[in-house]
């Protein structure tokens, strides 16, 4: 809740800030808002600030789970506001709308995991997803970008739309829109009306799409690969972790009565998902592409999580999606760099990586790692803990299927590393060195001791659940 | 309870406002013109806003109507975003038609 309230006021004072000539305060300013954010959620572990029912009236609630999952959406923001120091050099930027809009979505996303009303989760993902739209056009003269705005404007509305539909009928059936009513009205009616299934089923399909899984994919590649790749990576790491914070909130405090009704459809698509999101990733030439086809598969293995659907489902979310996060910006990081020097964002850029810039090389090595989930990384705990629970469920068919895809995976995130390692560069021209500013070396060398350390002793974020 | 709402059943409002939004949804998938696919989503949540207010009637409850309120803030918002976009669009492809869009591909 205090997160809440100090993302607002953080975002306008940033707008404020652009006032000034100096864009070096701007950069300074956003990344210390998001560090005092940090903090002041970890103040409210354990005493949280409500702020009492008669000003909350039940719309919210902070609890240890919503406090831990602000903590991972904080922390990934605080890691990816280094890596946008190239906006303060480039004069058609405007950085301070874009960190004003990033600090703005980071509400929506807070509101997501934190939620006690439908009312709330939708004004929380309608904060998010506006927020996005903006920033994948960001690149305004850009065709790609434009054309990747377009593309997500118009589906994500349209899943909106199919949201709310869904909303309106629970209401309908239900008479409320907090999760404890209902709650109540699931376990207490002996005949649940076809309504609410119906109205259950919409609002699923919607949250389904926002997270990218399968068949409602279409958007993510298209999205992730236009937008300018410091949104992507916000893009790919905290609208995920929200979303599936919030999905998992949604049905397992709500639906959990009717778990039958939701089980099947919910292992079919994850199983989909997985499948779909790998075997695709394999023929891509982009890098940026790829890890959109990445990204769609490990929103696979999150939903696996939601299904298995027991005390071990919302940790393992929790440290799925922060391994997962902490991968993944320190992978477009690298290829942030790369890109801008090589004007390309295919495979063969980062062709002798390891020699011109070994330390940009040992980076994606261990997020690549982490990402297809080799033991001593982070991504290997997160994978293991989402099979156990899913083998506690009993769901042993889609596993097979999830580990067989594992290996596919194998495949693609190695292709990088060869290309670093065993490939030579095209010409002279590429050989040259590239320049690494040390926000990019602090935030990439964060990212990646955590990956590391969280490899090695994985009980010290799971435990706090417990 | 008016007398409007003992001589009209809560069902014929459902089906109108269903009929509203499937008419929203087959516009989404079949038009080519980005304006239109727009007006169409907002035809979705209009449709939506009439189910939650009749549900709202029925059931003496206020709490829909004020989802109401809140979805026309944030369609009021989608709407400004998504003209912005479009305009956009229109000033580098001179069309605002979808089937323009397809520069991005692997």
């Amino acid at each position: 809740m205090l997160s809440i309230l100090l993302l607002s006021v953080f975002g306008i004072a940033n707008l404020f800030l652009g006032f000034l000539k100096n864009r070096q305060i701007l950069f300074v300013g956003a990344i210390l808002f998001v560090l005092i954010t940090f903090g002041a959620n970890l103040v409210e572990w354990g005493n949280p600030l409500d702020f009492g029912a008669s000003i909350n009236k039940g719309m919210m609630a902070t609890d240890k789970t919503s406090v831990l999952f602000t903590a991972v959406l904080l922390f990934t923001a605080f890691l990816i506001m280094p890596l946008s120091q190239n906006y303060i050099q480039d004069k058609e930027a405007q950085p301070a709308e874009y960190y004003a809009i990033l600090l703005f979505s980071l509400v929506g996303a807070v509101m997501m995991v934190s939620y006690e009303s439908l009312l709330m989760l939708f004004v929380g993902i309608e904060i998010l997803s506006i927020s996005m739209y903006v920033l994948t056009g960001a690149n305004k003269r850009n065709n790609r970008s434009n054309e990747a705005a377009m593309k997500y404007f118009l589906q994500g509305s349209f899943a909106t739309g199919i949201f709310l539909f869904g909303v309106a009928l629970l209401y309908g059936s239900t008479g409320g829109f907090s999760l404890s009513k209902i709650q109540e009205y699931v376990s207490s009616t002996p005949n649940i009306s076809p309504m609410l299934y119906l109205g259950l089923m919409f609002t699923l399909v919607g949250m389904l799409f926002k997270v990218s899984i399968a068949p409602f994919h279409f958007w993510t590649p298209d999205v992730y690969d236009g937008a300018p790749t410091l949104f992507t990576t916000f893009m790919s790491t905290i609208v995920k972790t929200a979303g599936f914070a919030a999905l998992f909130k949604l049905l397992s405090s709500s639906f959990g009565n009717v778990y039958g009704y939701w089980q099947t459809g919910f292992i079919t698509l994850s199983a989909l998902t997985i499948v779909v999101g790998n075997l695709t990733a394999v023929y891509q030439q982009s890098f940026k592409r790829m890890m959109a086809y990445s990204s769609i598969s490990h929103a696979g293995y999150l939903l696996l999580a939601v299904t298995a659907f027991n005390e071990r489902s919302s940790s393992a979310i929790l440290f799925y999606s922060l391994s997962y996060s902490l991968a993944t910006v320190c992978a477009f990081g690298v290829l942030m760099l790369v890109s801008a020097k090589n004007h390309n964002e295919e495979y063969n850029s980062f062709n002798g990586l390891a020699k011109s810039n070994p330390f940009l090389a040992l980076v994606m090595t261990i997020a690549m790692l982490s990402l297809a989930g080799i033991p001593l990384t982070s991504g290997f705990f997160g994978k293991l803990w989402i099979f156990i629970s899913a083998f506690e469920r009993g769901m042993y068919w889609v596993m097979v299927i999830a580990a067989l895809m594992s290996a596919v995976g194998l495949y693609y995130y190695f292709k990088v590393i060869i290309a670093m390692y065993l490939k030579e560069p095209h010409s002279k021209e590429t050989d040259t060195k590239i320049e690494v500013p040390t926000p990019y070396i602090i935030a990439l060398l964060i990212g990646t001791i955590l990956t590391v350390v969280l490899g090695l002793l994985p009980d010290t974020i799971f435990g706090l659940l417990k | 309870m008016p007398e409007i709402i003992t001589k009209i059943p809560l069902e014929y409002y459902i089906i109108l406002a269903s009929i509203l939004f499937c008419i929203g949804v087959i516009g989404v998938l079949t038009r080519k013109n980005a304006l239109i696919i727009f007006m169409c989503v907002e035809l979705m949540l209009n449709a939506v806003n009439m189910l939650f207010i009749a549900f709202s009637a029925y059931k003496g409850d206020a709490a829909g109507q004020v989802f109401v309120f809140f979805i026309m803030a944030v369609a009021a918002a989608e709407v400004a975003v998504g003209l912005a976009i479009i305009v956009m669009i229109y000033r580098n492809t001179r069309s605002v038609d979808i089937g323009q869009l397809n520069k991005i591909k692997y």
